[in-house]
């Protein structure tokens, strides 16, 4: 019976067993992850955050599709990690944006941020944050332009405020700050959405702690000391956790696998990197808010940091490679 | 439980549930046994008989040369109808002697008990360990007498025995430490004695607690021996990181346990031991456990090497339904045979045979650097780049980044969602690398012959 050609037995490398875990499943559980805020978005900003929204998964999934035809490679958006990026990049748009401006962020992180660095895996960049950093670029004003939740009546940013010197009494308070009900990009206003999706995936191991802590941590530190020296209070440095991009940057994007560091040290400089970047950007760049391109700007020394992170293997003396 | 453990790892389902209350039985004595005369690591044997020589159960066969060897031992007596190459477990063709089966179960004279085995000296236990054929049965079957052999400057602190038996399915080690206890604790007696060693532990994973609770009431006598209780975590039973935990000492790389002063045997070793130095029986079976989702009834057989696969399987009343895999070891370091064919030898603790799945196969993906297989790698090595490295043939990178250190366990492939071969790649680096070490010691050999001239 074992001699049948039809009973052939597999011979395969061990292991023989597997967790189960796929690309395809992990993107899914951030998919999962995203839902709240997905939810507070829609709640806050309406029918304009829905369009934008579908617009760029839409672009994302069609531009990953059509460029692997064209490249001749394997179509894989069946792994769900083009959703994940328009969904992402969608998330730090305004739900005013003109839906073809969207379009093109959204085609501009899959080809230019992804596709053309060899597919998933091979990206150095964040697509999401690369697609964001073209359209704040190319069209700043659409960009910038936010409208308060709910009645849709321009408004400012809570950093936007608080770089034109607003004064305490008269920014969002820390409350609103951490249910959503604040002017901003769609889906990064809602802390409290963000971290229920964040403590999931922390929960289903696909992110590591090491980033988020690191990153939101430092944040804390240096804006109590900033706060501290300027005679503020607790309240600022919970005002710069809870407000911007920094939630939704902690925990989906600088968290982001294939770009940023593998090695656990390397993620906690990672980490303490993007903070400082960002704080550094809010309070002395030009712009109000600086998680996009801090995490870009640490992306791009990943490789950098992973080279000079390696573990000492056991049973050897620590050295660098 | 005051349990000790190592750094990385990762948590595995035990699938131990079927076999691990059953006591072990004896396999049926098949009518013809298949040795190979290479059942262990080092220099293989040379047959001692031809076809047509009648021999007697416990009657050396084969033997090699050297010191880093282990002699084979007929396990039935009968006569020798066959010396071909035959399919080894391991997949290559290996001389094989087949002996049929007289059932007359005539033991060689040379098996007599020692009337004294307390006299025996370190060498003459030694030597009995070596001319007994005995191998690590935890699997690796390296020589066991070669560990004993004294090394200038260096002492054996601990004697640790090794009944982690980690690796799903595999109950073989539990249910030899429960129904042997006192023969695992005669073993690893002789075992200290021969290395001069004053302090033994028994290493059991928290698993097992009725094996603990027996292990710790028969040594409760012994000043000199002890009980570790061990976190279930996989590889726990790599002899690196059994050490580690029993002792806080890191094996330096390229090192061996002696060099922090430390010999590990499998339980299973020390009951072999035991029977070697007091009734003179060398190594002609062990226990092997029979599992997995395929196979009708599991069991934890006591076999006679050179029993085929196949036998067994007939005996657990064959397969449940179709399968796509028989596993020569355990699922996490076990080898898949290509047919059922294949003899049990010195290094088969278990079988493990696997219906065919349902699931399908999900594709590789490119590595999304994750960083996990780093997480899970108990060497932290980083997997994903040795193999990164491994695909373009960049051996000398490789080597840099310690691939040699990998030890196989496919702790980093069982967590890889891009479901990556990274063991795969290891092992072709290693093998690359090794090529290149040898090839430049025998360049470096061969000049030094030169200047001599």
């Amino acid at each position: 019976m074992m001699n049948n050609r039809e009973n052939l037995l597999i011979v395969s490398s061990s292991p023989h067993l597997h967790n189960g875990n796929s690309v395809a499943k992990a993107m899914r559980d951030v998919l999962i992850a995203l839902i709240p805020a997905l939810i507070a978005s829609l709640y806050f900003f309406g029918w304009a955050a829905a369009k934008v929204i579908i617009t760029c998964i839409l672009a994302a999934v069609l531009s990953e599709a059509v460029a692997q035809k064209i490249m001749k490679r394997e179509v894989t958006i069946d792994d769900g990690s083009a959703v994940v990026t328009g969904l992402l990049l969608a998330f730090c748009l305004p739900s005013t944006l003109p839906l073809w401006m969207a379009a093109i962020g959204a085609v501009v992180a899959i080809i230019i941020g992804k596709q053309m660095f060899g597919g998933l895996g091979n990206n150095i960049f964040n697509p999401a944050l690369i697609g964001r950093a073209v359209l704040l670029a190319s069209w700043p004003v659409a960009m910038t332009s936010w409208v308060a939740p709910l009645d849709g009546v321009t408004t400012a940013t809570p950093l936007g405020m608080l770089k034109q010197g607003v004064i305490a009494e008269q920014l969002p308070s820390l409350w609103n700050l951490f249910i959503g009900n604040v002017g901003g990009s769609l889906g990064e206003t809602s802390a409290v959405a963000l971290i229920l999706g964040g403590i999931y995936l922390l929960y289903k191991g696909h992110i590591d702690w090491r980033i988020p802590f690191s990153y939101l941590g430092t944040v804390f530190v240096f804006t109590l000391i900033v706060g501290f020296v300027i005679g503020e209070g607790l309240w600022y440095p919970l005002f710069h956790l809870l407000s911007g991009g920094l939630l939704l940057g902690a925990f989906f994007m600088a968290t982001d696998w294939v770009t940023s560091p593998i090695t656990k040290k390397g993620k906690i400089i990672f980490g303490i990197g993007c903070g400082l970047l960002t704080v550094i950007i809010r309070l002395m760049g030009g712009y109000p808010e600086g998680v996009c391109y801090s995490i870009l700007l640490m992306n791009m020394i990943t490789p950098l940091i992973d080279r000079y992170t390696k573990a000492r293997v056991f049973g050897g003396v620590s050295k660098h490679a | 439980m005051n349990t000790s453990t190592f750094r990385g790892g990762i948590h595995l389902p035990g699938y131990k549930e079927s076999t691990q209350g059953l006591p072990i039985i004896p396999a049926n004595i098949p009518d013809k046994v298949y040795l190979p005369v290479s059942q262990h690591i080092g220099a293989p044997c040379t047959p001692l008989v031809e076809v047509g020589t009648e021999v007697k159960k416990g009657q050396k066969i084969a033997a090699g040369k050297g010191f880093v060897t282990s002699p084979i031992y007929a396990s039935v007596s009968g006569k020798v109808v066959a010396i071909e190459k035959r399919q080894h477990p391991g997949g290559n063709f290996v001389d094989c002697i087949i002996i049929e089966n007289d059932g007359k179960e005539e033991w060689a004279e040379t098996v007599k008990p020692n009337p004294h085995p307390e006299k025996l000296s370190p060498e003459e236990i030694r030597n009995i360990v070596f001319e007994a054929g005995i191998v690590g049965l935890g699997g690796a079957t390296f020589p066991t007498h070669v560990k004993f052999a004294p090394v200038e400057g260096k002492k054996a602190e601990y004697i640790i025995l090794n009944g982690v038996e980690c690796e799903p399915y595999i109950t073989a080690d539990h249910r030899l430490m429960l129904e042997k206890a006192d023969r695992v604790v005669a073993g690893l007696r002789y075992i200290m004695k021969c290395t001069d060693c004053q302090q033994g532990i028994i290493a059991i994973e928290e698993n097992k607690p009725d094996a603990i609770a027996l292990m710790e009431k028969v040594v409760a006598a012994e000043p000199n021996i002890r009980v570790q209780v061990l976190k279930e975590k996989y590889p726990q039973g790599s002899e690196k990181h059994l050490i580690y935990a029993c002792t806080q000492r890191e094996v330096p790389v390229g090192g061996l346990p002696l060099d922090v002063g430390v010999i590990v045997n499998n339980v299973g070793t020390a009951v072999a031991i035991a029977d070697a130095v007091e009734l003179g029986i060398p190594l002609i079976e062990r226990v092997v456990t029979l599992s997995g989702d395929g196979i009708k009834n599991p069991a934890n057989y006591l076999v006679r090497l050179g029993t085929l696969f196949s036998d067994l399987i007939e005996q657990s009343g064959g397969f449940t339904e179709e399968i796509e895999k028989i596993i020569a070891g355990g699922l996490m370091m076990g080898k898949a045979v290509y047919s059922a064919d294949v003899p049990v030898t010195k290094g088969s603790s278990g079988i493990v045979v696997l219906k065919k799945t349902s699931r399908k196969k999900v594709r590789e993906t490119n590595c999304v650097r994750c960083g996990k297989c780093i997480e899970a790698c108990p060497l932290f090595l980083e997997p994903t780049t040795i193999t990164k490295l491994a695909k373009r043939g960049l051996w000398e990178e490789a080597e840099k980044n310690n691939a040699m250190s990998c030890i196989e366990c496919g702790s980093c492939v069982f967590v890889c969602p891009a479901r990556i071969p990274l063991v795969q790649y290891a092992r072709r680096a290693k093998q690359a690398i090794g090529a290149a070490r040898a090839a430049a010691k025998a360049k470096a050999n061969a000049n030094n012959n030169g200047g001599k001239k």
